[in-house]
């Protein structure tokens, strides 16, 4: 165990551990998933940019030595935007969960994946606000009991991988956290891909979802999980009464689009004859 | 080389951003701002920048601190409606001491109230709507040149002290059209200050001075930026009193140690000054049309025009206001920068106020009569 652990030791900002995370938590694990995909897609670690918002999973980027950027709740997109535009070199990678992306950056998720700028967004969708002590969220399965839904929860929740295919992004996929071989392969895609690029990552919070929905063990949270799991291509030909509490895992979106960042520089040449200018604050003399 | 146009205040201020080397615009279309944003999605591409349409302001604020931790001098422009959904970004720009420009052009309020008309509504928005303790710089011009060169100044006063700065003006300063004479040899660009690379560097170091130097993202630093209470590292700690302590002095006092340097107003005519009348923005047209007018009648009335509100020049204020008898705050609004005055001279000077809100410009004439009934009282 303690070699496994140490295998991705050196990308991380060792001086910060003990991480904040509750045991039986996934957001190690996704983080483990996405160091292993950088190293899969060849991906420089000194290029990387990371933004993430408020809450459990947008802690991840503060644990990783790159340049990180931890901002206001739900709103990471918006600065993982001008930072994107204003030097298009670096790899930006979003961190985000449910309620970050979902609720109060609801908006700026659908608008980033419209202007398919090339972004690499993990959302770690754990169905619960846990940093505030698990009220229900806008993915909140029906039913669930949460702080804030003593009586069960009465909302339908949203289809992240679906909205955001559906606004437009160049790729977008969902698993869970028990499916980490296609949850890698699928984080590299992302990476790969010019454009938005969205991984929605079903995970597990024993904590307060579990404790509030008798799984009382992150074992048993996992188990649940994975039986509930349907691969994409089979729940396409399931019916909606077939599909009830089921998890659709795979790809929503893989496609080739304009990106907004070649777009602009594009604007750019045309107009000053030169590409974008990168680190222009530094200069004197305009 | 100097040079002459015949300018809008929105589009002269545009011109400005550019001039001072803002590559980065984001915003959000709203009245009576939004000329700053149509001039620049044109020009920025010109020199090599970027303009984009944001969803809302919210994300204008997010994008622009994006693009500053980027390595790009940005801006974005909006008015009363849209500052007050940027404040929450806002506080965060005090707290990871982003450098930004901040346009508000303000326009009748509260709430959407009067979208084409000017007002001075938004002065305390500037000074408290972010939550917290922070000290803001605010400039504001009353001329469509002023609006040029101001702008330049906000850039450089952001850079210099690594904070976001306002730039404070109304409706009637955005849409008015004047002369202005743009003289390069009198634009100072302040550039963005880049830390050494060494392997006891510590991204927010206590310095004497307040203000540590900024990397860019990509420049090979690992900087952590968090809007949580950080240490000298930019690493989160949230529960020792003494970091929170240190960070928001700090953070505070970069600016209030600087003050004197920082504020700056102009004033003709308060040496020998029984009244005194102090304005910023738009209606000091108004108040040097009614000085001069005045005094040709015999009457000592002299001028202060507060160009710099935050940090509010306390210093010059009371220095130039010594010996009147009466001073006199013109604004457009039902009293905001007055009550910053009024604390400050009430034990020296009777205060008083002269509000208009509506949309127009207090006329001359208007204030003559204030200058009376003030004297008489």
């Amino acid at each position: 165990m303690a070699e496994k652990n140490s295998k991705y030791l050196s990308y991380m900002r060792e001086e910060r551990l003990p991480h904040i995370f509750c045991p039986g938590c996934s957001n190690g694990s996704v983080m483990s998933a996405f160091l292993e995909a950088m190293e899969k897609a060849e991906m420089d670690f000194d290029n990387i940019a990371m933004v993430s918002g408020i809450g459990c999973s947008s802690r991840i980027p503060g644990y990783i030595k790159c340049d990180s950027l931890h901002t206001t709740h739900g709103r990471a997109l918006t600065f993982a935007t001008g930072l994107k535009i204003a030097n298009k070199g670096l790899d930006v990678v979003v961190f985000s969960g449910d309620g970050d992306a979902a609720s109060i950056g609801g908006n700026h998720l659908i608008h980033a994946a419209r202007r398919n700028l090339d972004l690499t967004v993990i959302c770690i969708n754990n169905n619960i606000y846990g940093m505030t002590g698990g009220q229900v969220s806008p993915t909140s399965p029906k039913g669930i009991v949460a702080t804030t839904a003593p009586y069960g929860n009465y909302d339908t929740p949203f289809n992240l991988a679906e909205v955001v295919a559906a606004a437009g992004a160049s790729y977008s996929a969902r698993w869970t956290i028990t499916e980490m071989e296609n949850l890698v392969l699928s984080i590299k895609a992302a990476l790969k891909t010019p454009g938005f690029s969205f991984v929605e990552v079903v995970s597990l919070c024993p904590t307060y979802f579990g404790r509030k929905n008798k799984l009382r063990t992150p074992t048993a949270m996992a188990a649940v999980m994975r039986a509930n799991t349907v691969f994409k291509s089979a729940a396409d030909r399931m019916s909606e009464k077939e599909l009830k509490d089921k998890i659709v895992v795979g790809e929503f979106a893989n496609k080739h689009r304009d990106e907004l960042s070649d777009v602009l520089e594009k604007f750019s040449v045309e107009n000053s004859g030169d590409k974008t200018v990168v680190n222009s604050a530094y200069e004197t003399e305009f | 080389m100097a040079e002459e146009f015949f300018i809008q205040g929105n589009e002269a201020c545009a011109k400005g951003a550019i001039a001072a080397g803002c590559r980065f615009f984001a915003g959000y279309p709203i009245t009576p701002s939004t000329e700053i944003a149509e001039t620049l999605a044109k020009d920025l591409p010109k020199v090599g920048g970027s303009f984009v349409q944001m969803e809302d302001e919210i994300a204008s604020m997010g994008a622009i601190i994006g693009a500053s931790w980027g390595g790009t001098k940005a801006m974005t422009a909006t008015s009363g409606p849209g500052l007050s959904l940027m404040q929450e970004n806002i506080g965060y720009a005090f707290m990871t001491e982003t450098p930004l420009v901040i346009v508000d052009v303000q326009r009748g309020s509260p709430s959407t109230a009067q979208p084409t008309m000017g007002a001075q509504g938004d002065m305390m928005q500037a000074r408290w709507g972010s939550h917290g303790d922070y000290e803001p710089i605010a400039l504001s011009p009353s001329s469509v040149e002023e609006f040029f060169y101001f702008t330049i100044k906000a850039f450089n006063l952001a850079e210099e002290y690594r904070v976001p700065v306002f730039l404070m003006t109304d409706e009637t300063m955005g849409h008015m059209r004047e002369k202005m004479h743009i003289d390069e040899s009198k634009i100072n660009i302040v550039p963005r200050k880049r830390p050494e690379l060494t392997d006891d560097y510590l991204p927010y170091k206590y310095v004497e001075d307040g203000t540590t130097p900024m990397p860019a993202f990509g420049d090979g630093f690992n900087i952590h930026v968090t809007g949580l209470t950080h240490d000298e590292r930019g690493y989160p700690d949230t529960n020792d009193p003494d970091a929170h302590d240190r960070l928001v002095q700090r953070l505070c006092n970069k600016v209030l140690n600087n003050r004197d340097k920082i504020s700056s107003v102009f004033s003709q005519f308060c040496d020998d000054a029984d009244t005194i009348i102090i304005s910023y923005g738009s209606p000091t047209r108004a108040v040097i049309e009614a000085v001069l007018k005045i005094r040709k009648e015999g009457k000592k009335v002299g001028y202060i025009k507060i160009d710099t509100p935050w940090p509010f020049p306390e210093k010059q204020i009371l220095e130039l206001t010594e010996g009147a008898k009466h001073v006199i705050v013109v604004e457009m609004n039902l009293g905001q920068m007055y009550y910053e005055v009024d604390r400050l001279l009430k034990l020296q000077t009777r205060v008083h106020f002269m509000g208009k809100i509506g949309g127009l410009l207090p006329t001359p004439d208007e204030i003559i009569s204030g200058i009376k009934r003030a004297e008489g009282e």
